[in-house]
């Protein structure tokens, strides 16, 4: 439930950077000075966010509190989630500079990657060890995430992301391949190499599709629904891409890199 | 441990909490332009050379497109007929609205003028900007009305100046800011409407002027000599035009600017 809430806050940001909304509640920590702002145009999508972060909040602290494994992981989700909260009211009091808001969209990632973590880390009592390519996945999908943030708060053109594109996507199919071909009739690991494919795929369209959208888009006087989900869809797929890779990576346990061998 | 991030929070949080975000510019400004100075000049209408001129586009004007207002019923309420985006005004004389034209450079460096005391207005009303491009002394008072009955927050996002954004409630008092830095232009938008667009041109002297319907602009009163003299409109934003002009002591000349579609 708390992956699933994380993966709403990160939809609902997603929402907000794409109906420009991102300042339509110029306070913080309340809303229009108070707890429920008149709830129209832009103001509604950043209201949801906020009230979604705050119940993502609750729900991190409450996992901390309730599980006996993978504490520590645990209470870096909660770190992770508060800093978080800290950060958007620093990007409403210091009016949205762009590597806050940057960094908001970086650490949205990681809040996610750790709730993914979490939920896979249950699947087995064996600590998890990654193939390397699998880390590598992990690290470069992270990093074209940044890259993508970047690009959507104007502080580097497309090239760089299109760039990281074709290498993550290329790292991401290697990791899953790797896996795919070994034990695809075996045990649980071919459903996060599944998984990692078949979101890298759909990421690599949704990409095109949401760069096609916004180049015949430039002059709309307002974001358009086409232009908002085919780019709220991009960052989306790119979380599920992203959490595959983690999932991936914490599935891996050494006996199932040996081939042949089942996993246990 | 714990305690160490908890400490580290709720530091944070009180720190953030006395930040003031949704204000106005800072009340000082290094580099910027003084306010109203009883030494400083003023245009000299009767010996200043008057500049005219008309921006025209070349080529077929592309179709404005209809605002989607329908998020916010009171804004579409309204409008008789559906608003249209006003990227692009052209006349049908080919005549450009809402050019920002201004003398750029060429005005002697050791001269200040005078900073108006009347506040220039921009008004909320049909959810949409009124002047949609509007032009002001740096250090004039700029009134920021909301003739809505719905909420506004005005978002000015300047290069040069401070950050703004305020939240203005329907019936809430005007708003007055200042621009303390000249910069052309200065885009300004709504957050909870995103359709509304306007654009402010901060410049440290009187000598600028915004086109009419029909492209044609006029600047008075300007003192002898050789200037650069732009026209900076926001569908061309990369592309201002710069043109080379000399006027005498109570010259009048003709300065046209075309934009290519």
């Amino acid at each position: 439930m708390v992956a699933a809430c994380t993966l709403a806050l990160v939809t609902a940001g997603a929402l907000v950077t794409s109906n420009d909304a991102a300042l339509a509640v110029p306070d913080w920590p309340l809303n229009w000075g108070r707890l429920i702002p008149p709830l129209e145009g832009g103001i509604r999508f950043e209201f949801a966010h906020r009230a979604l972060a705050l119940l993502t909040a609750v729900l991190t602290i409450v996992l901390a509190l309730r599980i006996q494994r993978m504490r520590r992981l645990a209470w870096c989700a909660v770190a992770a989630v508060l800093a978080q909260a800290l950060l958007g009211g620093a990007l409403v009091k210091l009016i949205d500079p762009k590597s806050l808001a940057i960094a908001h969209a970086s650490l949205a990632e990681i809040c996610f990657g750790l709730t993914v973590a979490i939920v896979a880390g249950f699947a087995s009592d064996a600590q998890p060890q990654p193939a390397l390519v699998a880390r590598l996945a992990v690290v470069i999908l992270f990093a074209q995430a940044v890259s993508g943030a970047a690009l959507r708060h104007h502080a580097v053109g497309i090239v760089p992301h299109i760039v990281g594109a074709a290498i993550a996507a290329g790292i991401a199919m290697w990791a899953s391949l790797a896996v795919l071909v070994r034990h695809l009739d075996e045990g649980p690991l071919p459903r996060p190499a599944l998984a990692l494919l078949g979101f890298t795929a759909l990421q690599i369209f949704s990409g095109i599709a949401a760069y096609s959208v916004r180049a015949a888009a430039v002059h709309d006087p307002q974001p358009m629904p086409l232009t908002i989900w085919t780019t709220v869809a991009h960052v989306v797929l790119g979380a599920l891409t992203f959490g595959s890779a983690i999932w991936l990576a914490m599935t891996e346990r050494p006996q199932s890199r040996s081939a042949g061998l089942p996993v246990s | 441990m714990k305690k160490i991030w908890i400490t580290a929070g709720v530091a944070c949080a009180l720190t953030l909490a006395g930040c003031g975000g949704s204000s106005t510019a800072p009340k000082s400004d290094a580099g910027a332009t003084p306010a109203a100075n009883t030494a400083a000049a003023t245009p000299d209408m009767e010996n200043g050379a008057t500049i005219t001129g008309k921006v025209t586009f070349d080529g077929t004007p592309p179709v404005m497109k209809t605002l989607d207002m329908s998020a916010v019923p009171a804004c579409t309420a309204a409008h008789k007929t559906p608003a249209k985006s006003e990227e692009l005004i052209v006349g049908p004389d080919k005549g450009v609205k809402n050019a920002f034209v201004w003398i750029k450079s060429g005005l002697p460096a050791d001269k200040t003028w005078a900073v108006p005391s009347t506040a220039v207005t921009i008004t909320q009303e049909g959810c949409m900007y009124t002047p949609h491009v509007l032009g002001l002394m740096a250090g004039q008072n700029l009134d920021i009305k909301n003739g809505d009955p719905t909420n506004h927050n005005i978002h000015p996002m300047p290069q040069v100046n401070a950050d703004f954004n305020q939240s203005q409630p329907p019936g809430a008092a005007d708003i007055e800011h200042v621009f303390p830095r000249e910069e052309v232009l200065v885009p300004v938008k709504c957050n909870i409407h995103p359709w509304m667009r306007a654009y402010i041109g901060v410049v440290n002297h009187p000598f600028f002027a915004v086109t009419g319907d029909d492209g044609s602009y006029t600047i008075k009163g300007l003192p002898p000599g050789t200037y650069t003299i732009e026209v900076v409109h926001e569908h061309w934003l990369t592309q201002p035009q710069d043109q080379q002009i000399t006027v005498g002591a109570k010259d009048s000349k003709t300065q046209d600017f075309t934009f290519k579609g």
